[in-house]
């Protein structure tokens, strides 16, 4: 059994809202393991927490006003991220673990050509001179697949389309063989047929380069094509883990359930859409009990006022009592 | 045939390109936002009209209700020239047209409660004396599934969801005929996506309203349009009923955003049709076909590099025009 | 000073200090309030302004004396501050701070007023540029940039030339005139960002016509530049009143105001220095308070600031 590359333990971060309503829980009590050249899957909605889970990974958290927990852990390799001195915390951002996000456009530095911008990681960690760095750049470009990669490198970031800004991405993040990828939601700004293009394109470097890649998203088709293993966030929490197989077959958690319906596909004739009634709660103001309670079909008594654990066996967990008493699930009416 | 409510002909609109200088050298390139489009929309009925960025199918959405002047082409709303209307008359026609925007963020005046953003078009139309105007709000709110208290609050005090809703009640207090929606639930998380667009699809049973959905996802279009265009750089590159269209696509262009999308089903096969190079910019449209560059047909040929291609029937499909020289043998 | 005027004094000083508290109070619910209040000298300044507004108002309570009484031609001439009198006395022995006292109304009333004519006018002036843009924007910023480039003491002066001594409201108004170009450029900037928002657009395509458009959606919306300029720009005026009063063109004597006070104590700077000094001051407090309330408003109304 090989050792997780990355292993989370409860990691909890909260932030203080200056408008009066409190400590927004942002993220409480997330646990997940990544397994070296695995892809895992982050799903949820907005407000969830999958977003600052990823942040805080590698501590890019504003300290005020946000706050990682102690007896939060972030262990990689054996060594607590969290407590990490920061010197060596930043011999592993950009070096060991890498990060691409969401917008492009503002993600890269306008002032600066993309070669500059991917050779940084390169001059930084691997210490290379300005020459081999920028060859490396080229390099990079070629393996992320844009065109005409010599020219390009000395191309500012508003000269190229949002695809390829994602590409640069990409590469400045993969510069220095990273041994995990994180990626926040690296396609929601791109427009489909581009967002095919780069889903290929992560397969395809991960294969070669047998990287781990954490992928956080709120689309589940995505993690369908992409992921090996799942985790559903809700309300800041872990609501379920599985194989990507697992999840879609056999649900266990009312809201992975009701997420998988609500999906529009294109297969299904014209018909109503299974929406999940009601909204996300407030970070300020969890629900009592099972976050989910409000909005749970199958809900009872025990929901509104005990918290479930991770419930189930095996690689697939559910934080939902029906885990325990399948009794309880109401048929539909 | 009943007439169709919407008649949408050869409609283009160019933005001028920017001129260097400070204004003052020769003008560049014009953007050309919608080369050539026609629709009809028959009563009651929905229209998807897809296409990812630089396609201009928000600007049809705009045009069409005449929010942006056109350059060229016309439109016939129950049988009256849009674009010939005079002020007077083009108020009264706003009551029977209405939109919906996507960005449930920025479609709200951050400054007006909820209950005065819906009062002003009843203010402005008339639409009732101003005792009965707080009844009509209520009322309103009531059909979008909002509770009355929202009336007295700001739209940043709302969740996206719920500001929606608010854009579709104001759309509805003019009582229209036709909605535009501009991707009305692309900016939503899926759960709160779906109950959206249950509540067009209802209110569209209710009040018989027509729509044109304007969306980039095609499996939302699947489940509120009755027919589908699809857009390429401001041209339509197909029309057809919904069934048609996503079970025998007839244009390299469909087929290929069909298999992008994503699909929550992890045993499905991914034989993804990935199409190379980047969405051309509509200032510089290619020539010909302007899909030919990215176009993965394998019967593509120069006739597709100099030719462009007109909107043709197909044969075997009623209703079903594709913009492909190769429409009769897709890939 | 009498005993009642000291005891106003404090009073105002009091009550000075009060509104502050209270406005805090007020605002603490609002964002925007507290971001307000969390620059340093933000509440410094709404002090000043608020005391200097209450003796402008309560002149007649804080002071012993009339403001163009001239107590003792002869051994009252130029005094130095005593406790009679608390700012001494000027070249025609009238009190000092009773001058400043009744000052602060002409000064204030003529910053306020014709800050309010110069906002007026650069707000609509910029709103039309903004939201109709085309030949109406490139006519109207033409016309901006020319007055933009003009100097506005000469434009004053020439004014003063063709009709003689100004009476105050004609002041106001000439100041107004040659002061809202900056504001117009700032408003145009702020209502051509507006007006591309989806609620615009959601307003027109309801049916409202461009009157409303422009006065109830876009113009609310585009308030923080125009509040911002508001604010500093009454000390622009001040400072402008002062100038032309010390060139002998604006508000005409006996009537006090700070900028003629200065000038009637500029020839005697050295040997008694208190004449122009403290109406000096006043100016000086007045207008940096203005610009820590108009800095601290500018931060407290930043759209980007909104929401985390």
């Amino acid at each position: 059994m090989t050792e997780p590359l990355l292993r989370v333990r409860d990691l909890k971060t909260y932030f203080v809202t200056d408008r009066g309503s409190g400590t927004a829980q942002a993220v409480d009590g997330v646990s997940f393991d990544l397994y070296p050249g695995e892809t895992l899957g982050i799903v949820g909605e907005s407000g969830c927490g999958k977003t600052v889970t990823s942040l805080s990974i590698l501590r890019l958290i504003p300290e005020p006003p946000g706050h990682i927990l102690p007896g939060s852990l972030v262990e990689f390799e054996g060594r607590n991220l969290l407590t990490l001195a920061a010197p060596e915390l930043r011999a592993i951002r950009g070096n060991q673990i890498a990060m691409i996000f969401q917008e492009p456009m503002t993600s890269l530095n306008p002032v600066f050509t993309i070669g500059d911008q991917i050779a940084e990681a390169a001059i930084i960690h691997q210490r290379l001179s300005r020459k081999a760095a920028r060859a490396r750049a080229i390099e990079m470009l070629r393996l992320v697949g844009l065109p005409d990669p010599a020219e390009r490198v000395d191309h500012y970031p508003h000269q190229l389309s949002g695809g390829m800004r994602q590409r640069v991405m990409i590469a400045m993040a993969l510069v220095c063989h990273p041994k995990v990828l994180i990626a926040d939601e690296p396609t929601t700004a791109l427009d489909v047929t581009i967002q095919a293009q780069i889903l290929e394109l992560l397969d395809r470097l991960q294969a070669e380069l047998g990287m781990a890649v954490l992928l956080i998203t709120h689309d589940l088709g995505v993690v369908a094509g992409q992921a090996d293993r799942v985790v559903v966030m809700y309300a800041g929490q872990v609501v379920e883990t599985a194989t990507t197989t697992e999840l879609f077959d056999r649900p266990l958690h009312p809201y992975t359930e009701g997420l998988i319906a609500a999906v529009p596909r294109i297969d299904a004739p014209k018909s109503r859409l299974q929406a999940i009634p009601g909204q996300v709660p407030a970070a300020t103001a969890w629900p009592s009990g099972c976050r989910f309670h409000p909005r749970c079909p199958h809900a009872w008594a025990k929901c509104t006022i005990e918290e479930p654990p991770l419930l189930g066996e095996g690689g697939h967990t559910a934080r939902c009592w029906l885990v325990q008493e399948p009794a309880r699930r109401r048929r539909e009416p | 045939m009943t007439a169709p409510l919407v008649d949408i002909r050869d409609l283009v609109k160019h933005y001028p390109g920017e001129r260097g200088l400070l204004g003052l050298g020769r003008p560049r390139a014009p953007v050309r936002a919608v080369d050539g489009v026609s629709l009809t929309i028959a009563p009651g009925k929905t229209l998807g009209l897809v296409g990812e960025s630089g396609s201009g199918k928000s600007t049809v959405g705009q045009t069409v209700l005449r929010l942006q002047e056109p350059t060229a082409g016309r439109v016939l709303f129950e049988g009256a020239d849009v674009f010939a209307l005079g002020t007077g008359e083009m108020r009264a026609l706003r009551r029977r047209m209405q939109i919906v925007f996507q960005d449930p963020y920025s479609s709200l005046n951050p400054r007006m409660t909820v209950g005065r953003t819906l009062r002003e078009p009843l203010e402005i139309h008339r639409l009732a004396p101003p005792a009965q105007m707080d009844t009509r709000v209520t009322a309103l709110l009531d059909e979008v599934g909002l509770d009355p208290a929202f009336a007295g609050r700001y739209p940043h005090e709302l969740s996206g969801g719920q500001r929606q809703r608010v854009g579709i009640a104001r759309a509805l207090s003019v009582e229209p005929r036709f909605i535009v929606c501009d991707e009305p639930v692309s900016a939503l998380d899926v759960s709160v996506q779906a109950q959206v667009l249950n509540l067009l699809a209802d209110l569209q049973q209710k009040r018989r309203l027509t729509y044109l959905f304007i969306a980039h996802d095609l499996a939302v279009v699947r489940h509120i349009a009755d027919e589908v265009a699809v857009m390429y750089l401001g041209r339509i590159v197909e029309r057809a009923p919904a069934a048609a269209i996503y079970s025998a696509p007839r244009h390299p262009y469909t087929r290929a955003l069909l298999s992008a999308v994503p699909e929550p089903n992890p045993r499905a096969a991914r034989d993804r049709i990935v199409l190379s190079g980047d969405i051309p910019s509509p200032a510089h449209p290619p020539s010909g076909c302007p899909f030919h560059p990215r176009c993965p047909h394998p019967r593509k040929n120069d006739r597709c590099r100099t030719e462009v291609p007109a909107l043709r029937a197909v044969s075997g499909s009623p209703g079903h025009f594709a913009a492909c020289h190769f429409a009769e043998e897709p890939m | 000073m009498t005993l009642q005027a000291w005891f106003a004094l404090l009073a105002a000083l009091a009550l000075a200090a009060w509104a502050v508290g209270a406005l805090r109070r007020r605002t603490a619910r609002h964002e925007a309030g507290r971001r307000f209040f969390r620059h340093p000298t933000a509440a410094w300044g709404i002090g000043i302004l608020a005391f200097f507004a209450i003796v402008a108002v309560a002149a007649p309570l804080v002071t012993s004396f009339d403001p163009r009484q001239q107590l003792d031609i002869v051994r009252l001439k130029n005094q130095p501050p005593s406790w009679s009198y608390i700012l001494g006395t000027d070249l025609y022995s009238r009190d000092l701070w009773t001058r400043v006292a009744y000052g602060a109304r002409i000064s204030l009333m003529v910053g306020a007023l014709g800050m309010l004519v110069a906002v007026t006018l650069g707000t609509l002036v910029g709103a039309v540029a903004g939201y109709y843009r085309r030949w109406v924007d490139a006519v109207l910023m033409r016309g901006v940039d020319v007055g933009l480039a003009l100097p506005r003491i000469f434009v004053l002066l020439i004014a003063i030339a063709l009709f003689g001594r100004l009476p105050l409201a004609l002041l106001v108004l000439v100041i107004g005139f040659t002061s809202w170009f900056g504001t117009s450029r700032l408003v145009r900037a702020e209502v051509l960002s507006v007006r591309e928002r989806d609620f615009v657009a959601a307003a027109r395509a309801v049916g409202a016509g461009a009157a409303r458009v422009i006065f109830r959606h876009v113009l609310p919306n585009a308030a923080a530049p125009i509040i911002v300029s508001a604010a500093l720009g009454i000390g622009n005026v001040l400072l402008l009143e002062a100038a032309l009063s010390f060139l002998g063109i604006g508000v005409p004597p006996p009537a006090p105001s700070w900028g003629n006070m200065i000038a009637d104590g500029a020839p005697y700077l050295a040997t008694a220095p208190w004449t122009t000094l403290f109406p000096g001051l006043a100016i000086a407090l007045v207008v940096m308070a203005l610009n820590a309330v108009g800095d601290a408003l500018r931060d407290a109304l930043d759209p980007r600031q909104e929401a985390m």
